[in-house]
């Protein structure tokens, strides 16, 4: 491989190479200086930007619109003859008085709530059960796991008239538990969670086994800690996918101190009537928690999305 | 769906083998799948043989009843068509925008977490504030959308309004939202192509553009792929963001088949009817998805 042969010939005329410092240095020769997918060249980086900073622009221009909005007063916000800049300066009249109506901040408690329940349940009865198929052998395990990776193929789409009928039996419609249980069946976390663990190398619970330790032990004190940054991927994947969940909490409550944030605010559309600031407003207060928590934790959702997202494939 | 064995072979009896360690830790699960997932399936294609309805009388066997109904129900069929065209609408481009946006970030210009930033946040917000914001930029009046075609000299356009462009409009709003699932993925994959590749091709004296078609590109053939078949699935499966956009309409142009069980099921109250056609959704669902594997398989081969 050309790659080999980087690390032992010297380049014409250096003087005694320093290994490392060689190799890094033809790299980066061999990278045409900057980076290896652009080249070099002024006029590509240019062009690069410029083919970026076009869509990026267009990406955040509706978030800007809807922010710019969300600071007018309501009757500049329907005014066509200034529809950019306001004419009477920005205020905060609208968020005050989607604030005061009160529903919102309790729609962000039962979201935060309900996506909380949804994710500790989720991951820690998938990551059991992705051990059980994993590392441990009971009649018919095999078959269940087979039956469990074919129902990731059942969209909820499909059983959200079911789950409607369940609930109306159970008299569960308009509680949390109605909400929150449907949703925490995740055969495919299962699956991942159950390749996972098998990736894991054996000798470490060897050793804690030849101690005595049971499966609990093994499970919860070597493969739990062992897994953290899978677990955080599946935590973190299964949390948005609950917070933004919009059709079976739809379904499942007409009691607005019930809904969750995305049901609850499309909810009051109607009551808004044609107050723009008021409902950008509240279009504002209910992206801010997810968008904040994505600034801080930009790193690890990025690269939750990108192992759990495939789901396994 | 090979595994290995950890736990040593055993012979005990079946009662031990029923209680073993590891149903128990698979238990929890078990209940909820059963309990959630398997049991309203049945559940659902039982409803589908009935006339259970949301009003008070008792359900009644019906046979195929529903289903001969739905293949004869025109409003069904649109509905299908609807999810069909929406699914091919989206998914091109929220594959190829992706794969153009991934490329270019990788290309490891200045500013790596604006570009994320820009691309990924829409993704994060709720449906809910997708559409209220959408809704605002289509208004026609006072909508950035109209504004900004006036701004061009275009003519305006009646955004959710106009049966002949409520669609794009709503296919718009989707790529807006969700393009960034798939440019992270792509992104990730892009990360992954060794150093090595380029530095062979580098030093082989291929330019850029040389190293993006013969390198970067086969590397990314298979994300592709992923990235096209989750999509595919997705969009199928479209509700929310129609339903809170245009509520299907105007006069039914853009309301895919998981809204027409909606309606059919808890505005309509014919629960037994709405299972029929989820049953059909989920025949559709299955086919696509039998499809994508074949196509798969043969492509790996």
């Amino acid at each position: 491989m050309t790659s080999t042969d980087l690390s032992v010939r010297p380049a014409p005329g250096a003087r005694a190479p320093h290994p490392v410092r060689e190799l890094t240095a033809r790299r980066r020769a061999a990278r045409g200086g900057t980076n290896l997918t652009l080249g070099d060249g002024r006029r590509t980086r240019v062009l690069a930007l410029t083919a970026l900073t076009l869509p990026a622009a267009a990406w955040l221009l509706p978030m800007a619109w809807g922010l710019l909005t969300a600071f007018k007063s309501e009757g500049d916000a329907s005014d066509p003859a200034h529809w950019l800049w306001p004419r009477h300066g920005f205020t905060l009249q609208g968020f005050r008085t989607v604030w005061e109506r009160g529903d919102l901040p309790l729609w962000m408690l039962n979201s935060l709530f309900i996506s909380a329940a949804v994710t500790v349940i989720t991951v820690l009865v998938s990551a059991m059960a992705g051990y059980a198929f994993s590392r441990t052998r009971f009649a018919g395990r095999r078959w269940l796991f087979a039956v469990s990776v074919a129902a990731i193929l059942v969209p909820p789409q499909v059983l959200i008239v079911p789950w409607f009928r369940q609930m109306l039996t159970l008299h569960l419609l308009d509680t949390y538990a109605a909400v929150i249980l449907p949703q925490t069946v995740a055969p495919v976390m299962v699956f991942i969670l159950k390749k996972h663990f098998d990736s894991l190398p054996r000798e470490l619970e060897e050793a804690a086994r030849l101690d005595g330790a049971g499966h609990w032990r093994i499970f919860w004190s070597v493969l739990m800690p062992l897994s953290r940054p899978m677990l955080a991927a599946v935590a973190i994947f299964v949390f948005i996918g609950a917070w933004n969940n919009f059709l079976w909490p739809f379904v499942a409550t007409s009691d607005p101190a019930l809904m969750t944030l995305p049901v609850g605010i499309t909810s009051v559309k109607d009551a808004y009537g044609i107050q723009y600031a008021q409902t950008m407003a509240s279009a504002v207060l209910a992206a801010l928690p997810l968008v904040v928590v994505f600034m801080i934790f930009q790193r690890h959702i990025v690269k939750s999305v990108a192992t759990t997202g495939l789901g396994g494939q | 769906m090979s595994s290995p064995q950890a736990a040593p072979r055993s012979a005990a009896p079946t009662a031990r083998r029923l209680f073993a360690p590891g149903l128990l830790f698979a238990l929890p699960f078990l209940v909820l799948f059963a309990l959630f997932l398997l049991w309203p399936l049945a559940q659902g294609l039982w409803m589908s043989l009935t006339d259970t309805s949301l009003s008070a009388h008792a359900p009644g066997f019906v046979g195929l009843d529903n289903f001969t109904e739905a293949l004869r129900d025109a409003d069904m069929w649109r509905s299908l068509g609807n999810t069909a065209w929406f699914t091919v609408l989206s998914t091109v481009p929220l594959v190829l925008v992706a794969l153009g946006l991934a490329l270019l970030v990788h290309t490891g210009l200045p500013g790596q977490w604006v570009w994320r930033l820009a691309f990924f946040a829409p993704y994060l917000l709720p449906v809910g504030v997708v559409s209220l914001l959408w809704i605002w930029l289509y208004q026609p009046d006072l909508g950035l959308a109209n504004h900004l075609l006036d701004t061009l000299g275009l003519g305006q356009l009646a955004w959710l309004g106009d049966e002949s462009v409520a669609m794009w409009a709503v296919v718009l709003t989707t790529l807006w939202w969700t393009v960034g699932f798939n440019f992270l993925l792509c992104l990730a994959a892009l990360q992954s192509v060794p150093d090595q590749l380029y530095e062979a091709a580098a030093l082989d004296g291929a330019g850029a553009w040389r190293r993006l078609w013969s390198v970067t590109l086969p590397q990314l053939s298979r994300i592709t792929v992923v990235i096209t078949v989750l999509q595919v699935l997705a969009s199928l499966k479209v509700f929310d963001q129609v339903y809170l956009l245009t509520k299907g309409g105007p006069n039914g142009s853009t309301r895919p088949v998981v809204e027409y069980v909606y309606d059919v099921g808890f505005t309509g109250y014919r629960l037994g009817y709405a299972s029929a056609i989820s049953y059909i959704f989920f025949a559709l669902v299955l086919i696509a998805s039998a499809a994508q594997y074949a196509a798969l398989r043969r492509r790996e081969k």
